[in-house]
């Protein structure tokens, strides 16, 4: 038996959930037509998107999460305006086995890839990169922010924000809504956290005053 | 031929070691069927159910070698309900019964309880191997009977098995004086195991060729089996190394270049996490020998590495030798794929998930049966093909048409009417094993053509259009098939009407009859 090397690759990826959403969503990576299972019948009302998706949800013991800016419910499919993705997750897809799945999840918990996010100013010539993991709170986040781009924070209070400050601490979520730093539970937003963008003068005002 | 005495014949039979060649052989004549039976050393079964136990005993008595698999593929994806079946002790105990001199065991999926690996240490005194794939149903004290009862153990290999850990100290077990082992892998078993009886089993195991360990084995201990097994020639560690700058990883690399005789490593490219479609182009430039490749997707973090159809261009690219693929992205396109068919030739296996089941190409917004298409079209040897994203019928007409090798089809939310699954029951002469998930074949699909599944090992349909009343017309024409609907837990006379669609349907052909360890909820048409 000569050389051989067989090759296991983790690799990253967003998310392992099928979204349900119709079609232009704004979400570009989910351009499933609202049917799992009959994906070729482009032409379906709303009225059909949330029959099928109960018979999803029957067929193969779904369990929808609700998307946490809004209440997710069928009627919510009829209203063609306020297209909410909804998040499925199907029973056996992605088709990983169980003990694949458990290691991977352990491997998350255990490893040290790091996690990390963009970090960008107006005015700033470049971007930067933080690790968010390193990180437990709040507090040393923004202290870490603050020396990175030589600037002030001031007091955040879930009233005004980052109130008397010239500059405020944003962040992309994964919904790709831009939202103030320090709202959510810290664990939350380490999740949901895509990137993060300083905001200063007149926007951070703007922001605080939301 | 048969002007020559029995021993002639069996001599030459003993140069025909394949398992399809030797069931040729048995069919050319009676005596021929005689001499093979008796000559007969291994056996596979693709589907335990599809004969008993005891016929096997009855027709093979010299047998040393027997391969069992279970359950359904699509049981790993947690589609078979638990308690399905798959259970190995009627056939140790057939075997044990009759004396047969079994001296390797190879099971795939199957239910194995410490009874059955007490039964099977004490019963075979020249067993030398045991092998489990997706076993489920034991703990580590039926690894303990294994260890201190089989004395001429060479190999114990546990792949991907659910264990469940009693904390004993089955290590410990194995026999001062068992010093036969070739190969151990324990990398599947969660728990602590005792470093020093590790050690000392390595320390007099000279034959020592493959050895794949758990993630309780710490770096420096790591080492000192390594410093004791120069002739290793396989390693696997279970440990994931957080830092590569660690004083314990630089050891580590030491020692492992020192044995020069290592040929295979596993567990330490599952560092390469993050890797991307970039990761994927620094393989590609520089492991040109690559046969076989997984890419899995791990747990979000951002959005770091995503794999798409670039990384994959870029191994076909680089890795002219590959003909084993698994790998998991975001997308894929048809141009993608007909530049990977272009390339890559000489795939046998082509697996492949788009995270998003029904995703078409995002470039042209088209689904990707051309692309697929490509793929059996040039790989004339492709042998297993799992399909994903955006699929018409046409993809199973180009499948029917092209795959002449195809032996195993997985297809999951797929196709547009039952002329799809048509294509490929009518189109892939060598289809062994079918199985479809979520898919809008129903009944015509399914009776068309019934005399298919004769020549096949099973078909899997769930989540399809299927109903009652064709299963129980299928099971009807065809005897010689066992028809088994279940749904989710629920009790098999929950499927009163004929119009009923079933969630689960999952046939095979067999000689052994309807099988009396069904559960419940299963229903044998």
């Amino acid at each position: 038996m000569g050389s051989y090397i067989e090759t296991e690759l983790i690799i990253n990826h967003k998310d392992t959930e099928l979204r349900l959403g119709l079609p232009g969503s704004e979400d570009n990576q989910q351009s499933c037509n609202g049917s799992i299972v009959r994906s070729n019948k482009r032409s379906f009302s709303s009225e059909t998107t949330s029959v099928e998706h109960e018979s999803i949800c029957k067929s193969n013991n779904v369990s929808s999460d609700t998307s946490n800016s809004s209440t997710t419910n069928n009627d919510h499919d009829h209203d063609q305006d306020t297209i909410q993705p909804k998040k499925v997750q199907v029973v056996g897809w992605p088709p990983i086995r169980s003990f694949r799945k458990n290691s991977l999840q352990q491997k998350k918990v255990e490893d040290g890839c790091g996690m990390y996010v963009k970090v960008s100013m107006a005015g700033a010539p470049y971007l930067r990169k933080i690790d968010l993991k390193v990180y437990k709170s709040y507090s040393e986040l923004l202290i870490a922010l603050e020396n990175l781009f030589k600037c002030t924070f001031g007091e955040y209070s879930e009233r005004e924000g980052y109130n008397g400050s010239e500059c405020a601490p944003t962040y992309e979520d994964k919904d790709g809504d831009w939202m103030l730093v320090g709202d959510v539970p810290w664990n939350m937003f380490i999740s949901s956290c895509k990137r993060l963008k300083i905001v200063k003068g007149s926007e951070a005002k703007g922001l605080a005053c939301l | 031929m048969n002007y020559f005495p029995d021993e002639v014949i069996e001599h030459v039979f003993d140069y025909v070691v394949s398992h399809s060649d030797r069931n040729s052989l048995s069919l050319v004549c009676k005596s021929w069927y005689r001499i093979e039976r008796f000559t007969r050393q291994r056996v596979f079964i693709g589907n335990c159910y599809s004969i008993s136990p005891e016929r096997l005993v009855e027709r093979f008595p010299d047998l040393k070698s027997l391969t069992l698999k279970g359950k359904p593929h699509f049981a790993d994806f947690s589609l078979v309900p638990h308690g399905w079946g798959g259970f190995v002790y009627p056939w140790i105990e057939a075997l044990a019964k009759n004396k047969v001199g079994l001296e390797e065991l190879r099971l795939k999926r199957m239910v194995v309880s410490d009874e059955s690996l007490e039964l099977l240490s004490r019963s075979f005194m020249n067993f030398k191997s045991l092998v489990l794939v997706s076993c489920e149903g034991f703990t580590t004290d039926g690894l303990a009977a294994v260890a201190a009862n089989c004395r001429s153990l060479r190999e114990l290999d546990l792949q991907e098995n659910e264990v469940e850990d009693h904390k004993g100290q089955w290590l410990s077990c194995f026999p001062e004086n068992c010093t036969s082992l070739v190969s151990l892998n324990f990398a599947c078993l969660k728990g602590e195991i005792n470093i020093g009886a590790l050690e000392r089993l390595v320390a007099r195991s000279p034959n020592l060729k493959s050895l794949r360990l758990n993630r309780s084995v710490p770096v420096d201990a790591l080492q000192r089996i390594l410093m004791r097994a120069p002739q290793l020639m396989d390693l696997g560690i279970g440990s994931f190394f957080h830092d590569l700058n660690s004083d314990a990883y630089a050891k580590l690399k030491t020692t492992i270049l020192k044995c020069t005789s290592i040929t295979s490593l596993s567990g330490f490219l599952e560092i390469m996490d993050c890797i991307g479609d970039k990761g994927l182009g620094v393989v590609a430039s520089t492991c040109k020998d690559l046969q076989e490749l997984r890419v899995f997707p791990s747990a979000p973090f951002g959005n770091q590495g995503a794999v798409t159809e670039k990384g994959l261009v870029a191994i076909s690219m680089g890795c002219r030798k590959l003909h084993s693929l698994l790998y998991f992205c975001h997308q894929m396109t048809n141009a993608a794929l007909i530049t990977v068919a272009k390339n890559c030739p000489n795939f046998i296996r082509f697996r492949l998930c788009i995270l998003d089941a029904t995703k078409p190409d995002p470039d042209t917004m088209q689904p990707l049966d051309e692309g697929f298409g490509a793929i059996v079209q040039s790989c004339k040897r492709l042998r297993r093909l799992s399909l994903s994203g955006q699929l018409t019928d046409q993809v199973f007409l180009y499948i029917g048409m092209y795959a002449e090798q195809l032996e195993m089809l997985s297809i999951a939310f797929a196709g547009e009417s039952d002329k799809g699954m048509l294509y490929v029951l009518n189109g892939c002469k060598k289809l062994r094993k079918l199985e479809i998930r979520d898919c809008p074949f129903g009944d015509t699909a399914l009776l068309t053509n019934i005399g298919k599944y004769e020549t096949m090992r099973s078909l899997w349909m769930s989540s399809c259009e299927v109903t009652v009343g064709a299963c129980k017309t299928l099971a009807k024409k065809m005897p010689s098939l066992n028809v088994e609907i279940f749904g989710e837990g629920e009790q098999a006379d929950c499927y009163v009407e004929d119009g009923q669609r079933v969630e689960k349907m999952y046939l095979y052909r067999t000689v052994a009859g309807k099988r009396e360890d069904a559960p419940e909820y299963v229903w044998t048409l």
